[in-house]
């Protein structure tokens, strides 16, 4: 496994992308990896385009700067292709996942990345509706990177995720939530 | 070496959590962005009673220092936090803390001044702060800014010392990122920082005292900032001592200064903060490919570890020194004043060049570090001019 | 324990006690303020009526009883206010108070 994995992640404030890549970044404790996770924080209101990165390593992590050049870059809202550069600073055998309906090699056409860059759909707000009942794609969206780029341990990323809800809701919250993980790692499609 | 619980939290959850640990008597705090969660995780502390603090909820950073000064004169042991414009607001009360030498400690998560409004990190806040009289110490990490909290408390309460103690970290880098630390035990915490036994406690009504007199035209307000010099002199050996107790019982070592590849360093990058990481970084990569470069990252700012500066400095053909805040009309900012007035005294002065950057919390990146250790090759190696002072990466 | 100041002026600044603290009650005794006086309250013992209301009233304890009487004036500590002068009531016997407040003039007497 390469020594540093740097994840960005895109979204718009409050779909749970600070959350979610904090989350994942926590996973790597349990391997006795190295970690970062940090929002790029902005005048914070519902809706606005943000970014949050995450960082995790073999080795200590010193730099404390936002990543410019994702192995990983995770979209949890489509509707920003439009708006932001995504792609940008993607390393060329990288992988991008986005939560659309679009399939992937319509989304690959629009993205214009380079032949080596893996582009992975999933209808991660589709099964967030469905199974939390709510358009939080945050969670289904780590299945999603589970079964794409590995990276996370799906075990060690449930029982967080169980240990996080259980703090608000009950075992009906994290059954949903589980499923939702369980059903973007199946669904996801790659192109 | 006591047992240690490996964490993956914020710089801010750690910092509460060492201020839970060092079992305040009182914490009074008005909350501002980016300490908030600091003084919201205390008072979920208090309300839980994992901690039995009185926390005292203020309408301005105004009060909470001056509750912070009345709590500690009444004998309490006492900690708050601040940053950016509360630390401003806060000026008048920081020299009163000082000057009744009451060893409160606080956290700064550094933020910048506004206008343009700004949310983010720079060091403006606590250079405005830096000749307050109170003990300056700065964390790159969440780990050391949960350290740094927990050796505050023993700097400041120590009898030679009796000052305030300010802990910083970078806001948001360091206040809001998780980050791997490590935290002591409460036992362990609790041993090491002890019971307190104020001086000269108002609530002593066995020993009463006088606190808050008058000093002026003809008085002795002269003879009394003698003594708060004097006493942030005894501070250093004081900082280097409790640094040496605290790497016993938690393996993390604590120097007034920490440098990387000094030894046989031919340029050197000087820098506090988050940043250190960044420098290092580039530094690492720059080592690999034969070049002798060195970091040097300022842990305790005051008092100023002239000493340490000057022996690791010395020689060198070139430095950088990376200033996170200006001194507007200043030949530079506040740190390469210093350093510069560090080096005036060496027989053979190395050229300093100054960088102001990271303002408002500008992002650091990597390739400015590498331009700054090119420049610093270009006047070790090629002769060039040293440039005046550089606003590193401004468009 | 009495804080000794006997020899304050010769102290450096190192030998003041921390923070400009007062390290021990009752040394305003050591004081002498009588020098800020341009009026004195002198008592007349025969019409005082021994109310106590200059005791009292005194802002700098400079009433000095024996028992529950009053003898004297602490002219050493006394500021020359005159709230004794003013409270003391008219004693309808002699038609006046027994406290009265007189110039210093030039004589300072008790005064260092």
């Amino acid at each position: 496994m390469q020594q540093l994995t740097e994840i960005r992640w895109h979204a718009r404030a409050g779909q749970g992308a600070v959350t979610a890549a904090k989350v994942v970044a926590e996973t790597a404790l349990a391997a006795d990896q190295y970690l970062q996770a940090m929002p790029e924080y902005g005048p914070e209101r519902m809706g606005a385009p943000i970014k949050a990165f995450t960082r995790i390593s073999t080795t200590p992590i010193e730099i404390h700067c936002n990543i410019e050049n994702p192995h990983i870059v995770i979209v949890l809202d489509d509707s920003l292709l439009d708006v932001v550069d995504v792609a940008e600073g993607l390393t060329d055998d990288g992988v991008i996942i986005i939560n659309t309906c679009t399939p992937p090699e319509q989304v690959r056409a629009a993205l214009n990345v380079p032949e080596s860059v893996r582009v992975a759909c999933v209808d991660a707000s589709g099964i967030a509706l469905d199974t939390i009942k709510r358009d939080i794609p945050n969670t289904p969206m780590v299945g999603a990177l589970i079964k794409v780029a590995g990276v996370v341990d799906m075990k060690v990323f449930k029982s967080l995720l169980a240990k996080n809800l259980s703090k608000k809701f009950g075992q009906e919250m994290i059954d949903a939530n589980w499923a939702s993980v369980d059903r973007a790692y199946e669904e996801v499609t790659v192109a | 070496m006591a047992e240690q619980k490996l964490v993956a939290t914020t710089g801010n959850a750690l910092v509460a959590e060492a201020f839970r640990q060092i079992r305040p008597d009182v914490v009074a705090a008005y909350p501002i962005t980016p300490q908030s969660s600091i003084v919201e995780d205390i008072a979920k502390h208090v309300a839980s009673g994992r901690v039995h603090t009185n926390y005292v909820t203020t309408e301005s950073e105004h009060s909470a220092m001056s509750a912070c000064i009345g709590a500690s004169a009444a004998g309490a042991r006492v900690a708050t936090a601040t940053c950016g414009p509360g630390l401003a607001m806060m000026w008048e009360m920081l020299y009163i803390a000082s000057g009744m030498r009451l060893p409160i400690v606080m956290a700064n998560t550094n933020r910048a001044l506004s206008a343009p409004i700004n949310i983010h990190c720079d060091h403006s806040d606590v250079m405005g702060a830096r000749d307050s009289s109170w003990i300056t110490l700065f964390a790159e990490t969440a780990q050391e800014a949960y350290d740094n909290t927990i050796m505050a408390v023993r700097i400041a309460e120590h009898p030679d010392v009796l000052l305030p103690v300010m802990s910083c970290l970078d806001g948001f880098i360091t206040t809001h990122a998780v980050d791997r630390a490590c935290m002591l035990d409460d036992e362990t915490v609790a041993e090491f920082v002890g019971e307190y036994v104020p001086v000269n406690a108002l609530l002593d009504t066995e020993n009463p005292s006088s606190h808050g007199n008058f000093s002026g035209l003809g008085g002795l307000y002269f003879e009394f900032k003698a003594q708060q010099r004097a006493a942030m002199a005894r501070a250093s050996s004081v900082v280097a001592e409790v640094g040496e107790r605290f790497a016993a019982i938690s393996g993390r070592s604590f120097g007034m200064v920490e440098g990387w590849g000094m030894e046989d360093a031919e340029t050197a990058i000087v820098v506090i903060g988050s940043s250190a990481g960044n420098v290092r970084h580039v530094a690492r990569q720059l080592r690999a490919k034969g070049q002798k470069v060195g970091v040097l990252k300022i842990r305790c700012f005051r008092p100023f570890p002239v000493e340490e500066i000057r022996s690791a400095l010395r020689g060198l053909k070139a430095i950088a020194v990376l200033d996170r805040s200006d001194s507007f009309g200043a030949e530079g900012g506040p740190l390469y004043l210093e350093i510069r007035s560090a080096l005036y005294d060496l027989q053979e002065r190395p050229p300093v060049v100054n960088y102001v950057y990271g303002l408002g919390g500008a992002d650091v990146k990597l390739d400015l570090i590498e331009r700054v250790y090119s420049d610093l090759s270009g006047i070790a190696v090629d002769a060039v001019e040293p440039a005046p002072l550089t606003y590193l990466g401004i468009r | 324990m009495k804080w000794d100041i006997s020899r304050a002026g010769e102290w450096k600044a190192k030998d003041f006690p921390i923070a400009c603290v007062i390290p021990t009650v009752g040394n305003s005794d050591d004081y002498d303020v009588g020098g800020w006086r341009s009026e004195r309250p002198v008592r007349e013992d025969d019409v005082c009526t021994q109310c106590l209301l200059c005791w009292i009233f005194c802002p700098d304890s400079s009433v000095v009883l024996d028992g529950e009487k009053v003898v004297a004036f602490d002219y050493e500590h006394c500021k020359g206010c005159g709230i004794c002068a003013k409270e003391c009531p008219t004693n309808p016997k002699f038609g006046r108070k027994a406290i009265e407040m007189i110039s210093e003039g030039c004589e300072l007497p008790g005064v260092k």
